[in-house]
């Protein structure tokens, strides 16, 4: 054999027995311990590192996991409940359950009901038009439908309608991860409660301008006429600055203001418009024993009234 | 006679747009009071004033109706006598609803105190403190488009030295004339109204600058400037954006503002001579600023005009008035062509600010197709202020405000130059300010 060959071989074969001696060495000694459970973690988890959860992405979520060894302020929202069953599971700790939510476009101003006042053609972009003025028609709430949140959406759970310009959630595809509600310059998008049987009932306006200029700008708008406040028996509607708000925690899907609404901007998810109705039948037959009920007691106050002024007073 | 020897000018990127100085040659009118005056509380920059009126409270033209919230605040008056309207949310130039207050027009009666003879009055009798006090009075603000309340640039923080007094007749904007048409009509008024600036801020120079396609202002200042000492008239090459206040200072007195400083920083205050003009009135006449010079003008308007128009009054009597708004228009722009906004809506009120109307016709008004950026540099050439436009572009459409914020984009003045140069018709200031405003949101909480 060439010696030169037979050199080579032998020099470069006691350099790579060196090297590999040397780093075995350097490798024990300055190994990374990782946890092992974050990988099995990160394996369960849904990998779309869309950051719903608050953290950077899905191998983040994991470590801030089995650091924390506790579950009750981390949540995958994507995944939900099962998937954090299975987190819970590999790190033997207590899984806490979540109600999902979805996300649900707090605006009803279609075209049809929201006159253009003016036309924008500067860039493409809700964020952008908002830094600029209030917007194309008069109100200055609503959405400005340039779909910024649909462009955001990773999960394809979104759409534009072309017919009233306004963004629609796909309920099934919807993960609740946030992107759109953080896109939104105006904060249409709001997460919010799955509901029982996927029931959700909330107000889709967001105009916080007194009623009148509200219904000028927009013929949906809420004009805080206060009727659904006053048809709510647990509290869960808040007036402010003449707009009605749903507390999610506090409805208990009763669906009774429902009907309340003289332009229809209560806004319900699979229910049944026989539930509406039922509902609003109660309220009403409600309202009608309360009514009779006032009636009587002024009849007996202003007859104690009289009792007293018939009896003299006494000397 | 043309100037032969090379002309100032500031040294870093600009452009040179069309000047289409239509309105030049048309003297300043008055306009007749409109029927209802909307004075926006918030017309300059800083904290809103406070309203001090009620509704159906009788004032008195030139009457304090909303006082300074803070220093960097400004006075509102009344722009016309009569009764206080209704007290409430107008959409302003700005494109947003703001707290305004109107007042519904009877006669003209003016506050008793306020001189409203044509006399010059030379002699300046007030301390420096006392004019710098009459100054925040009459709620004189920076007439250029920024609205700066204009005390507060008087009031050089302490430790600085101030030794140039530079004032804007640079009106670099196309299309606007009325610093022009001021500059020509009220000359020694503005001279006096430099003497008064002079004095109150304790300089002995004083410069003028005004560019080289208003020839006539510069040699009627050198003319009446003649005897004077300490004040000169500076001819400039026509650029774009000259009138910014650190093209103004690099210009004229070679000096570079530092990045987030202030112009007191390298020795120099600049005000435009609108507002020298209304210091002169609030000095020396005890006048508020209560009316400005108005350019409306546009290639299809009937009568390109310079109006003299009360705060407050809705922008469509200014179109009326010059002629209609003629049918080929696409959009109506408060402010020139480069740096103005176009308004939504013809009731929104003239401010302190509103130094034009310019009616661009439909061909010229819609956007151009956008493209890639081809990295072609023509941006970075053309910013006055050295920054990475197209960079800053892309910081501010992916919400890198960190990394935007080290590349200085709140250096950005907002002149536009980069988006009129981008061959790819690339809308580079529209993310720039979504940028700065990103920032300052983050500041806020």
């Amino acid at each position: 054999m060439n010696p030169v060959i037979l050199y080579t071989i032998l020099s470069l074969t006691a350099i790579g027995i060196v090297a590999a001696v040397v780093i075995y060495f350097v490798s024990k000694k300055f190994a990374v311990q990782e946890d092992d459970r974050i990988g099995k973690v990160e394996e369960v988890l849904p990998s779309t590192n869309c950051g719903g959860c608050g953290q950077p992405g899905c191998h983040a979520f994991a470590k801030a996991v089995v650091e924390a060894g506790d579950l009750s302020s981390l949540h995958c929202p994507v995944g939900g409940n099962a998937v954090m069953k299975q987190v819970a599971e590999i790190l033997g700790i207590k899984a806490v359950e979540r109600d999902p939510y979805i996300a649900v476009v707090r605006c009803s101003g279609s075209f049809e009901h929201r006159k253009k006042t003016n036309v924008y053609d500067g860039t493409e972009s809700c964020k952008i038009a908002a830094a600029l003025y209030s917007g194309d028609t008069g109100c200055a709430y609503g959405c400005l439908g340039m779909a910024d949140c649909v462009e955001v959406c990773d999960f394809e759970a979104m759409y534009m309608d072309e017919k009233t310009g306004l963004p629609v959630v796909i309920e099934d595809k919807c993960t609740a991860c946030n992107a759109c509600v953080k896109e939104c310059p105006k904060g249409i998008l709001e997460l919010w409660p799955k509901g029982k049987k996927n029931q959700r009932v909330y107000i889709a306006c967001l105009n916080e301008e007194k009623g009148s200029t509200a219904r000028k700008e927009c013929s949906v708008a809420c004009s805080g006429c206060s009727k659904c406040f006053e048809a709510c028996r647990y509290d869960a509607i808040t007036m402010e600055n003449s707009l009605a708000h749903i507390d999610p925690e506090k409805c208990k899907l009763c669906m009774e203001c429902v009907d309340t609404c003289d332009v229809h901007n209560i806004i319900t998810a699979n229910v049944t418009p026989e539930k509406i109705q039922a509902a609003n039948e109660q309220r009403l037959k409600r309202e009608e024993r309360a009514r009779k009920k006032k009636e009587e007691e002024k009849l007996a106050a202003e007859a104690a009234k009289q009792n007293t002024h018939e009896t003299p007073p006494q000397a | 006679m043309k100037l032969h020897h090379k002309l100032k000018t500031f040294k870093l990127g600009g452009v040179h747009p069309d000047d289409q100085k239509i309105s030049a040659g048309v003297a300043i009118t008055p306009l007749p009071l409109p029927k209802v005056v909307t004075i926006p509380v918030a017309q300059h920059i800083g904290a809103p004033a406070k309203i001090i009126v009620q509704r159906g409270d009788m004032v008195k033209t030139g009457q304090i109706i909303a006082t300074h919230e803070g220093f960097v605040s400004s006075n509102i008056h009344a722009s016309a006598s009569g009764r206080i309207g209704v007290i409430e949310e107008v959409m302003d130039s700005s494109g947003f609803k703001h707290t305004a207050i109107s007042i519904r027009v009877k006669g003209d009666d003016w506050q008793e105190n306020i001189d409203l003879t044509e006399t010059l009055v030379e002699e300046i009798k007030l301390e420096p403190k006392e004019i710098v006090a009459r100054i925040m009075e009459a709620g004189v603000v920076g007439m250029g488009g920024a609205a700066f309340p204009s005390h507060v640039k008087l009031s050089v923080p302490e430790g600085k030295h101030v030794d140039h007094l530079l004032i804007n007749g640079v009106e670099c904007e196309p299309y606007l004339t009325a610093d022009h048409r001021l500059m020509l009509e009220r000359p020694k008024e503005i001279i006096v109204g430099i003497k008064i600036l002079m004095k109150a801020l304790g300089v002995d120079k004083a410069i003028i600058g005004i560019e080289d396609n208003k020839q006539d202002a510069i040699e009627l200042f050198q003319e009446l400037l003649k005897t004077e000492t300490g004040i000169a008239v500076e001819a400039l090459e026509v650029h774009y954006p000259q009138g910014g206040e650190k093209q103004l200072i690099q210009a004229l007195l070679n000096r570079e503002v530092p990045s987030g400083g202030l112009p007191a920083d390298v020795g120099a205050i600049v005000h435009n001579v609108g507002t020298t003009y209304a210091i002169y009135q609030a000095v020396q006449k005890n006048k508020p600023l209560i009316e400005r010079v108005v350019t409306v003008t546009g290639k299809s308007v009937k009568q390109p005009s310079n109006f003299l128009v009360r705060i407050g009054t809705p922008v469509i009597d200014l179109l009326i008035a010059a002629g209609g708004v003629p049918e080929d228009t696409g959009k109506i722009v408060s402010g020139g062509p480069m740096m103005g906004k176009a308004i939504a809506d013809l009731d929104v009120p003239v401010a302190k600010g509103t130094s034009g109307i310019l009616l661009i016709p439909k061909d010229e008004a819609s956007r151009a197709e956008v493209y890639n950026c081809l990295h072609c540099g023509k941006c970075i050439e053309a910013c006055p202020m050295g920054l990475e436009p197209y960079h800053l572009l892309l910081m501010s459409k992916k919400g890198n405000s960190q990394r935007a914020k080290e590349e200085h984009i709140l250096d950005c003045i907002e002149c536009g130059s980069c988006s009129f140069v981008c061959p790819s018709n690339r809308p580079i200031l529209d993310y720039i300010r979504l940028g700065k405003t990103q920032i300052r949101k983050q500041k806020k909480v």
